[in-house]
This record gives C-alpha cells, structure tokens and sequence, in this order.
C-alpha cells in the first residue's frame, strides 16, 4: 500500500470531520477493494487496490504489468523496419502516432530527411490517428458516469476515421506505414476529397457529443470539482497532454517542441493550444473535445497544402543505423510519447527506451484517488484517460 | 439432464434445444488488448451490430454466460486469472480466441512475458486470426460457432467430445 502523505493526511481528516456525526452514530470498518484486473471501466486490464473507510477511499494502489509484453526488450532483436511493426500496438487506439517519433529518432541518427510531402502526410495521418483515438474517449466518458447511447455514436463516427487510415495506409488499426526517410506510399486518387467530407462528419460528432454530454446535468454534477489536479502536482507527476492542459499549464510539444530534422510540420498550420484552468475531470473532457476539433482544422489544411513531390528520399536498401544516441518527442493523443534510442551500429538498436504518456499520467492516481468517494473512482480513471499498452508497454 | 447424459433425448427435441442454445448467446468479453477495440465495434456499433445473431454482449459475471471471447494478448501474469473465470462458466461453455496473441502469441511469439496461446490454459473452439481481426472475422467466428451448435450432440459434449477447433479463413 502507497503512504499517505501528510498534505493527503490533513485532507483525509478534513473530510472526516465533516462526517464526524455520521460515524459517531454509524461505526464504519476499513475494507479492501479489489478494482480489476478485468473490469469495464479500467480500458483493460488495470487493477486497483482500494483500502476503503466506508465509502471514502484512503488509500489506492494501481497494480500494472497485466499487459506488459516487453517492447524494450523485444526491440534489442527486431531490425529497424521491425520495430516499427511493434511499437505500433503500445496505444492501439492512434497507432501511427507511435511509429512517428521512433521513426525521427532513427532518421536523427541516420542524418536523413523525409521530402516535405512525406512530412506533411506524416502529420496529416498523426492528426487522423489523434481523432480516432480521442473520440473514443468522448463517447467512454459517457459510460463511465452512466449514459451508454454517447459510445454508440463514437464507435459509429470513428468508423469514417478509420476507413480514410485504411484507405491511405491499408490498416485500420495498425498501419505500419512510416519509414525511415519518408512514407511506404502515396496517397491514393480522390482521398483528399474523402477525408474533407469524413472531418466534416467529425465536427458534426463533435457538436452532437457537446449537446448531448456535456450539458448533460447529471455529467456535470459527476465531473465539476471531482478529481481536481492542480499544476503544480501534475508537473511534479509528469502529467502530459489534455490532462495537463485541463489543469491550466500552457504546454504543447506541437507547438513547443524542437522539431528536428524533417519533424512533423505543425507549426506552419494555423490552430491554437486550449487549456482550462479548472483542473477537474470536466475540464479534461471540454480540452479533449476541443483537441478534436482543432485536429480536424489542422487536417483541412494540411490537405490544402500538400506539397507535391516524391514521399521517399535516399535510404540504403539494408538499413543500419550509425552509432550514436537520440530522443525525439511528439505530443501523441494521449500525452508526450518519446523515444530514446541508442545505436552501436547495427541492424538491430542497442536500447530503446518508451516514454509513454499513460504511465506517467497513471502515477498521480495514489495522490488523486486519496479522499474520494467510490464512484468517483471509475469517473476519475476515465477523465484521465489511459490505455493498458500504453502503461505497461 | 439425466435423458442428455444418457443420450436419450429424442432428435427433434434435441434440434430444438440446439436452436434455442444457439441464439441465446451470452457473450462474455475479456478484452485484453488492442483486438478489445475491435470487439467492440463489433459489439458497441451500429455498423457491425452483434445482436441480430442472437448474441448478448455484457452479461453481468461469468457465471451467466456460454461464451467466453478472449481478445488480445494473454500474458503470463493474467493466465491465471483467465482460468479462473473460465472455470466460473457453467457448462455447456464455448471459447472464441481472437487475433494472433491470443491464437499464438503473434508479434510477441519470443516475449518473456505474454502467453504464447490462450489454448495453453483452456480449450478453445474458434480461432479468429488477425492482428486483429476486423469486426467482420469475429461475425463470421461466431457464425460458425452457432452453425455448430444447431448439429451438435449433447450426450457427446456432456462426455468431453469438444471436436476439432474451428478456424476462421
């Protein structure tokens, strides 16, 4: 069990002492509640040890590894264009937002630059794989404090998402589409005009979600206030991504970030970063929904200004990467994903390490569930939005 | 079920209860990994809609269901608990395995930590292949399963005769 710190202490006995009659009257006995490793609302398979004072949680234990599968080490053995094939399936739900930054850090190393068409369909496709991931979330949200029709109309509208992935990479899920020096191929005839109409139906989903969720009385009443991560806790966490912008920290690797050579091109499109100085799991949701309608802006132009051109510049055909170390980081769906990878020249790396965003973002979960009361706990993990292949890697 | 065991149950009334067993599937999903996603929007979308098969998504235990999906990695940390639900279903009790972890351990084949097959730790019925497999496969999977049901022979499933594994192609 995870010690209770002194500032979670004097919270804890705050909230007691509001309840002192109660439990005056009505004499309450400390339990142990298992959450998990297979329940509905954890995305997976996250477990959670809660030790409870009635209906209070005093103290809450997230047990990982039930979906560790050993990315570092498997990467020792795979080649290059290997690895790509893997590491597309630590979050499922944007896949190719993972190829992207490995990809950088093997073309950092390699000194090679993808052609600007290449770079602009890398970020095209990226954005793509951040709305089919976040929309799920929207429609998860829903579930998680009760109204089940949302997720419906997530799976429904992600479908046109996912058919313009598939037309352009051949995955729907995985596509396994980025190399080293550019893209496998190019875009097919008439997607462009497709993927206007698909991010039109997006923003559609995007109003209807906002009419029928986050107005929604009793969503409000489960989510304003509940679950408050102030700033400067969730830098100190490593928070990244819509968590911390729910929290106020004007922080975007877009935006912020180095792009190194031949990095994704966000910084020449016209879009903002949202934040919320709330903090609270409602805050959370409104800076994803905006998130995904910013994505579909930004796709508008990107498919405006494509530039023409070839999508692959000069790689030897066996690659091998030159010794030497590199870390490259870009904003993924769910938070800042990096890749620290260390060559001694071979065909294989020497060491790859995974930043993923989800493991940190989970971290803050024994300060955050501490003083809570139980239902708030499943709506807690889902504002914070994880994936089980993301934590466990 | 005396008249089952012993195989004793006239035919038409078999061919009736095969039916009625066949479209009163309830589907318990263990969804694991990324093949999860997957399962449900074969479950969860209007596109795909399982339920016009006559399978029932989310039963509230295992204890009340007849169909286990497992659907993603099984590492080697979760087989145990795996086969604990497992052993919680009553019988008669049907397995799906989707996509290639699940079937064989697909990418992670030489992973320290998953579970090269979920058939290691029960027996299953269907194999859905793919990484992963689109909603469609798992349809047809489950397809399949029911079109086996409606012709088995309850006395032979009640001594163990499970069959060979269907799969998915």
């Amino acid at each position: 069990m995870t010690t209770v710190t002194n500032r979670e202490q004097l919270k804890y006995i705050s909230a007691q002492a509001a309840d002192a009659r109660v439990n005056l009257e009505i004499e309450t006995e400390g339990m142990t509640l298992n959450i998990g490793p297979q329940h509905p609302a954890t995305h997976g398979t996250l477990r959670i040890v809660a030790k409870l004072d009635g209906e209070q949680v005093i103290a809450a234990d997230p047990v990982m590894g039930y979906m560790h599968r050993g990315y570092e080490k498997l990467s020792e053995v795979r080649t290059y264009p290997q690895v790509t094939t893997l590491i597309n399936r630590i979050d499922w739900l944007g896949s190719f937002a993972n190829e992207v930054p490995f990809i950088l850090a093997a073309e950092q190393l390699m000194e090679v630059e993808a052609p600007p068409r290449a770079q602009w369909i890398r970020t095209l496709l990226f954005e793509m794989s951040r709305i089919a991931n976040v929309v799920l979330f929207l429609g998860d949200m829903a579930v998680q404090v009760g109204a089940v029709t949302p997720v419906f109309f997530a799976f429904r509208d992600r479908e046109h998402v996912l058919n313009q992935i598939e037309a352009a990479t051949g995955g729907r899920f995985h596509p396994n589409f980025d190399r080293i020096g550019g893209l496998k191929d190019d875009l097919p005839r008439g997607w462009i005009v497709e993927t206007k109409q698909a991010m039109k139906k997006m923003r559609a989903f995007c109003d209807e979600i906002e009419d029928l969720v986050m107005g929604n009385e009793i969503f409000q009443a489960r989510t304003r206030g509940i679950g408050v991560v102030p700033a400067d806790i969730g830098l100190s966490y490593g928070l990244s991504g819509a968590n911390i912008r729910g929290s106020g920290v004007d922080w975007d690797v877009r935006r912020d970030g180095t792009t190194g050579l031949g990095g994704l091109v966000h910084k020449e499109l016209d879009w903002r970063v949202w934040t919320h100085p709330d903090g609270d799991s409602f805050s959370r949701f409104w800076v994803r929904l905006q998130e995904v309608r910013e994505s579909t802006k930004m796709i508008d132009q990107l498919l405006d200004g494509i530039p023409s051109g070839s999508i692959m510049a000069k790689v030897p055909r066996i690659i091998k990467v030159p010794a030497g170390e590199a870390f490259v980081e870009t904003e993924n769906p769910l938070g800042v994903m990096g890749y620290y990878v260390v060559s001694k020249g071979g065909l294989a790396p020497f060491r790859v390490k995974i930043r993923s965003a989800s493991f940190n973002n989970m971290s803050i979960t024994p300060w955050l569930l501490t003083g809570v009361y139980v239902p708030d706990i499943i709506t807690i993990l889902g504002s914070l939005y994880f994936i089980l292949g993301d934590i466990d890697r | 079920m005396g008249l089952v065991e012993a195989g004793k149950v006239p035919k038409p009334l078999t061919s009736l209860l095969n039916m009625s067993r066949k479209y009163s599937l309830w589907a318990y999903q263990w969804g694991l990994a990324c093949c999860a996603i997957e399962m449900g929007a074969a479950f969860g979308s209007p596109r795909y809609d399982v339920m016009r098969l006559g399978v029932i998504p989310l039963p509230a235990s295992p204890r009340q269901s007849d169909l286990l999906i497992v659907s993603g990695t099984v590492t080697d940390k979760m087989a145990p608990a795996v086969r604990r639900l497992y052993e919680q279903i009553p019988e008669p009790k049907y397995v799906i395995s989707m996509g290639s972890c699940a079937n064989c351990g697909g990418p992670y084949w030489d992973s320290y930590s998953v579970t090269k097959g979920v058939d290691q730790i029960i027996p299953v019925d269907v194999y859905v292949p793919g990484c992963p497999p689109r909603p469609e496969a798992l349809l047809e999977g489950i397809v399949l399963l029911q079109e086996r049901i409606q012709n088995e022979d309850m006395a032979e499933r009640w001594r163990g005769d499970r069959g060979d594994p269907i799969v998915v192609n």
